[in-house]
């Protein structure tokens, strides 16, 4: 049982692990949704995890990630506790934005997750800032993008792609192109739908990848890691996947066909993931069984979390709107938890 | 303890300059603020004395380079950002809104932004209707931010620091009629809590803010002439209004005349209004009056613009009318 | 020259036998100017406030309240003063004579000379006229306005004559430091003269008012405060036992209308079918641009088609009195409204021909929302020359309805229905509306009441000339 093999099978056990995470935490979302235990809108990663699996994998523990509205799958695996995150979308003051942000803004700064953002391509510039800021204090850090196919027609995203390049930030631009800016398709919104060839036009090195192999993404997302690292500047990596579900919960799903959904289910990120770690005899049933035993404990302690948490007090509807603490001269408390660096 | 005699736009520069000696997170970003030195030439210098990494130029790009400085706030940076004019930070407005006046409360107090960004408003130099807004008002309206309107040389001198201290977002308008003002700032710290009361009278509060300070107070020495004494209150503070001063103020008058920049609909000066109705609707002895810029697109004609925008005998005759009605 | 006129209990309605005064708005020694509202009438429908015809003195008051009497019933004495007193009106409009012989029988409406003079008590007049008129101290709802319908100008309120000083009315002009400082230092505010705009006291009058203290009133502040209110006063809240009542009486009231119509007047009964195709589109184009709440209705539309119609067709416009035909002065289209808790009551659209399309729209809302709350005025009540039901909303297809005497027309909508309809030989779904005519044949024949549908329908093919 030489080294390099187990590790390979270990790190693929962790990527299954992770995706299996996702997928459950949403079907176990959904239902709750249905028992009107979760309400506002709720956007479903499901299909889409090897991109959030595959390219957290490249990150350290001290890196950033700035994410999108459908960002359940992106905060489980950066290590914000599903117990936090379902009563988040409870709407308890133990959820781990006090119930103030629901579904689509989770934050926990102690995980380095600068949220969810509800509008669409509205986080680019944050996660460029942070990457300036960590330029700036030559801290080795990495920040990690997540937007999709829909915000490149935003103007924010042209603009933060050149002003990343121009600067040489270290950020990883991670494009998840799941074909359909909400109903409307890649074709019908863009010109020219090779998107990395687009990022390529401002100068950011740019790949297609293959986002329903996780260990594609994995791959990719680590070496883009490691020349960002070096120095390189900016990186953009188009993540071809799909959406198994509607845009929101329950849209009419009128804009694509079944047979469509039917062909990109075919191709189950971890269907396949467990196909070739069965064949490399890296997994078993028993395994599998156990691993799914693991997360649905771990579901159904998130749930019963939520269900008892408490909720915020009305009295304190206002705060949070300005600081409680003011800082004190040169900042003793500092932009959340870069004080002390 | 005089100090010597400076020009608005040199205390806004000084302020800047303390700011970066004093704290190595400050760094200030912005079109054209490095080689060209500002377009209002605030940061003229600045760049030969703290270089490219801390005076930053920026592509147009509105959207990203605010919202780059929140993100750097969030990353621990004290960025000062500065837009052109009011009028270009509609292109920043989302970044703005939705993000540093937002993310406090949206992550359930685990994201402050100690933020400053700076740029010019107002009209008066025959700058047409898209570099003539006043739209303070606009961001005055938004829990979240706090917004500042320096009038004098002493506040653009003073009030920056405070602003970097601040934990939250802080945005500083500039009024573009005030960069040649000249005179002798006092030091030392000032708040940016509080309205400041810049003239003592008995009969009417005159209240102004930003640009239209200068106007007040030259009304309120032509009230003088004719008998009508006037407190004037120049607000400093859009967000959050200091009320108690300007409640304070209109118990002694029982007269008001708000005077305001911006477009009367749904304006400031109606904010203002409203608050003196719910706090000392019994101690008003006239109807408040307003002196607001006319609801049209500023046009660039000097009469026209002149016209269109409060002036001193517009504000000396709403004054007269509050006086006699 | 001083002379003495009888107020009387008004006839409101054709079928208003009895009243009784609810409230008095003035007391003995009390001046009233003509057009004053002095007196609130309970009618078997509605809680109405009625205006004085005379200018005077009140001398006495001669029927308390809550007592029914019937219609024509001296009320109050009112002692005269020359017509050149008269403040207001450019040229004296006679008060009605029918009021001053103070007959004890009841009128019938017919001899109204409604048209003649018709007192309008809610002028229309734009915000800068009002603002005008309150500058000058000139009540505007005295003021005979000379502009489209009626409509008071800037010249009108200039011509009129501003009292001699202005004075403070009972709802004082004050401020809110005056009004604190008055009850602080118990200073009754008629006793103050305002010194400010258009008389407005102001803390400084208070003051000075409280240091004479009570010296005596002067004499124009007395007179002053105690003149009646010129705004509409509210109706107060009705028990519940009293509305039963009243339920009870309007049920009574339109029985004996209904019953009179039918055993006296010989209905005949015509209907068409208008398509509205074109009325609904020009509608939807229109109202596109506008906010919600100034949105024209349907409704708007056929009111004034047929108060335009009935302008074209006199014969159907107007009273059958003493076997005699008397045509309406001008269309004053009288709309049914069903009243919350049952009852239905009539009240007429001013001058509805000549009312722009928009202005109407408002009236009738205005009318709608008096009606239920029980605050319409008296000559609402008895001026309509003819009337329009729409029973549209309740699904009815056709109304053939009963003509509300001494009137000789009713004019009925049914609901707007999508329907197959051929037009130039092909088949087509189209939104049509059957209108009818109930018409009395001593008036008129069949042939006139045809034509007056000829021409509602030929209105609603052309809605851009409503």
């Amino acid at each position: 049982m030489a080294g390099k093999k187990s590790a390979r099978a270990e790190s693929h056990r962790d990527l299954l692990r992770q995706m299996l995470r996702v997928r459950r935490f949403e079907e176990r979302c959904v239902e709750l949704y249905s028992g009107e235990k979760i309400r506002g809108f709720m956007h479903l990663y499901i299909g889409e995890e090897a991109v959030a699996a595959g390219v957290c994998h490249a990150l350290a523990t001290d890196d950033v990630v700035v994410s999108t509205y459908r960002e359940h799958g992106h905060a489980l695996i950066r290590g914000v506790p599903a117990s936090t995150i379902m009563a988040e979308m409870y709407g308890k003051v133990t959820g781990c934005s006090r119930g103030r942000g629901g579904s689509m803004h989770i934050f926990d700064v102690a995980r380095r997750f600068y949220g969810g953002n509800a509008i669409v391509g509205g986080g680019l510039p944050l996660a460029i800032g942070l990457a300036l800021a960590d330029k700036l204090r030559d801290r080795n850090r990495l920040t990690v993008c997540f937007f999709g196919d829909g915000a490149m027609a935003e103007g924010e995203f042209h603009e933060c792609l050149n002003l990343a390049a121009l600067w040489r930030l270290p950020v990883l631009f991670a494009c998840e192109n799941n074909l359909y800016a909400m109903g409307t398709a890649l074709a019908k919104s863009h010109a020219q739908t090779d998107l990395a060839l687009r990022a390529a036009g401002y100068g950011v090195a740019a790949w297609q990848v293959d986002g329903m192999n996780v260990l594609a993404v994995a791959d990719a997302a680590t070496r883009a890691a490691e020349a960002i690292r070096a120095g390189a500047g900016p990186y953009f990596v188009e993540l071809r996947t799909y959406r198994f579900r509607a845009h929101s919960m329950y849209d009419p799903d009128r804009y694509r066909s079944k047979e469509e959904i039917e062909q990109w289910k075919k191709r189950d990120p971890i269907d396949a993931l467990v196909a070739s770690m069965k064949a490399e005899r890296e997994i078993t049933n028993d395994d599998l069984a156990v691993l799914e035993k693991e997360i649905s404990a771990e579901i159904d302690q998130a749930v019963a979390f939520a269900e008892q948490a408490p909720v915020e007090p009305v009295e304190d509807l206002s705060r949070f709107v300005y600081s409680e603490t003011p800082l004190a001269s040169g900042g003793a408390r500092g932009g959340t938890v870069e004080a002390a660096s | 303890m005089s100090a010597a005699t400076t020009t608005y736009r040199e205390a806004m520069r000084e302020a800047i300059r303390e700011a970066l000696r004093r704290d190595d997170r400050v760094f200030l970003m912005g079109e054209d603020v490095g080689a060209y030195g500002g377009c209002f030439a605030v940061s003229l210098g600045l760049l030969e004395e703290f270089g490219p990494e801390r005076i930053r130029d920026t592509p147009l790009s509105e959207a990203a380079f605010v919202g780059a400085s929140i993100g750097a706030a969030l990353g621990g940076m004290r960025p000062i950002v500065e837009i052109m004019t009011v009028n270009f930070s509609l292109l920043a407005l989302d970044q703005i809104l939705n993000n540093a006046a937002t993310l406090l409360h949206m992550s359930g107090g685990q994201l402050n932004v100690p933020l400053v960004i700076r740029m010019t408003t107002g009209a008066g130099r025959q700058l047409a209707a898209q570099h003539s807004h006043s739209l303070e008002g606009w961001y005055a309206h938004i829990p979240g931010l706090r917004i500042l309107a320096p009038a004098t040389i002493e506040d653009a001198r003073n009030m920056l620091w405070p602003a970097l201290e601040d934990p939250d977002p802080v945005l500083i308008f500039e009024h573009g009629s005030l960069y040649g003002m000249s005179g002798q700032p006092r030091p030392g710290p000032v708040d940016i809590t509080s309205a400041a009361l810049r003239r003592s009278g008995k009969d009417i509060t005159l209240i102004a803010y930003g640009g239209t300070t200068g106007k007040a107070l030259a009304a309120a020495d032509a009230l003088s002439a004719e008998g009508i004494e006037a407190d004037v209150i120049d607000l400093r503070v859009l967000r959050p209004l200091d009320d108690a001063t300007i409640v304070e103020s209109v118990g002694n008058t029982h007269r008001a005349v708000i005077v305001d920049e911006g477009w009367r609909s749904g304006s400031l000066s109606a904010e203002i209004g409203t608050r003196i109705v719910e706090q000392a609707f019994y101690q008003l002895d006239a109807p408040i009056q307003r002196v607001c810029t006319a609801e049209v697109p500023v046009p660039y004609a000097r009469h026209l613009e002149e016209a269109a925008l409060p002036q001193v005998p517009s504000i000396v005759a709403a004054a007269r009318e509050a006086v006699a009605s | 020259m001083n002379e003495r006129a009888e107020f009387v209990m008004p006839s409101l309605g054709a079928d208003m036998e009895s009243g009784a005064v609810a409230e008095w708005l003035v007391k003995p020694g009390d001046r009233v100017r003509k057009g004053d509202v002095i007196a609130v009438i309970d009618t078997d429908k509605a809680t109405i406030e009625v205006e004085s015809f005379h200018t005077g003195t009140v001398e006495s008051l001669l029927v308390g309240t809550g007592r029914r009497v019937p219609v024509g019933t001296a009320l109050a004495v009112i002692v005269g003063t020359p017509p050149a007193a008269e403040p207001v009106s450019p040229e004296p409009v006679p008060a009605r004579p029918l009021r001053k012989r103070a007959r004890p029988r009841r009128p019938t409406p017919a001899r109204l000379p409604t048209p003649n003079a018709p007192h309008v008590p809610s002028p229309v007049a734009s915000p800068l006229v009002r603002h005008l008129a309150e500058q000058r101290g000139v009540d505007i709802a005295r003021v005979r306005g000379t502009g489209p319908h009626g409509r008071v100008t800037r010249a009108d309120v200039e011509h009129v004559e501003p009292p001699p000083q202005a004075k403070v009315s009972p709802r004082a002009k004050a401020s809110p430091l005056a009004r604190r400082l008055a009850a602080q230092f118990g200073v009754d505010l008629a006793d103050v003269h305002g010194t400010g705009r258009a008389g407005a006291i102001r803390a400084q009058d208070v003051r000075e008012a409280a240091e004479r203290g009570a010296g005596p009133r002067p004499p124009e502040a007395v007179e002053e405060a105690a003149r009646p209110p010129a705004e509409p006063v509210e109706v107060r809240a009705v028990p519940e036992a009293d509305l039963e009542r009243r339920r009870e009486a309007m049920r009574q009231a339109i029985a004996r209308a209904m019953a009179k119509s039918k055993r006296e007047i010989p209905h005949y009964y015509l209907s068409a079918t208008v398509d509205l195709t074109g009325a609904l589109a020009w509608l939807r184009e229109r109202n596109r641009d506008l906010p919600v709440s100034r949105r024209l209705l349907p409704a708007a539309l056929l009111l004034k088609a047929a108060a335009r119609a009935a302008a074209e067709v006199p014969r159907l416009n107007g009273f059958w009195v003493d076997d005699a035909f008397v045509p309406g002065k001008a269309v004053h289209l009288g709309v049914a409204i069903s009243l919350k808790g049952g009852g239905l009551i009539a009240p007429a659209l001013h001058d509805a021909a000549r009312l722009a399309i928009e202005d109407l729209m408002a009236a009738l809302k205005d009318l709608v929302s008096r009606a239920r709350t029980g605050r319409l005025r008296g000559a609402e009540m008895t001026e309509a020359t003819i009337t329009v039901t729409n029973l549209g909303d309740q699904g009815v297809e056709a109304v053939h309805g009963v003509i509300y005497p001494p009137q000789v027309a009713l004019v009925g909508f049914g609901k707007i229905l999508d329907r197959p309809w051929a037009v130039d030989g092909l088949l087509g779904v189209r939104p049509l509306v059957t209108v009818t005519l109930a018409a009395d044949h001593r008036a008129t024949d069949g042939y006139t009441g045809g034509r007056f549908l000829g021409i509602v329908d030929r209105l609603l093919n052309q809605p851009e000339t409503l």
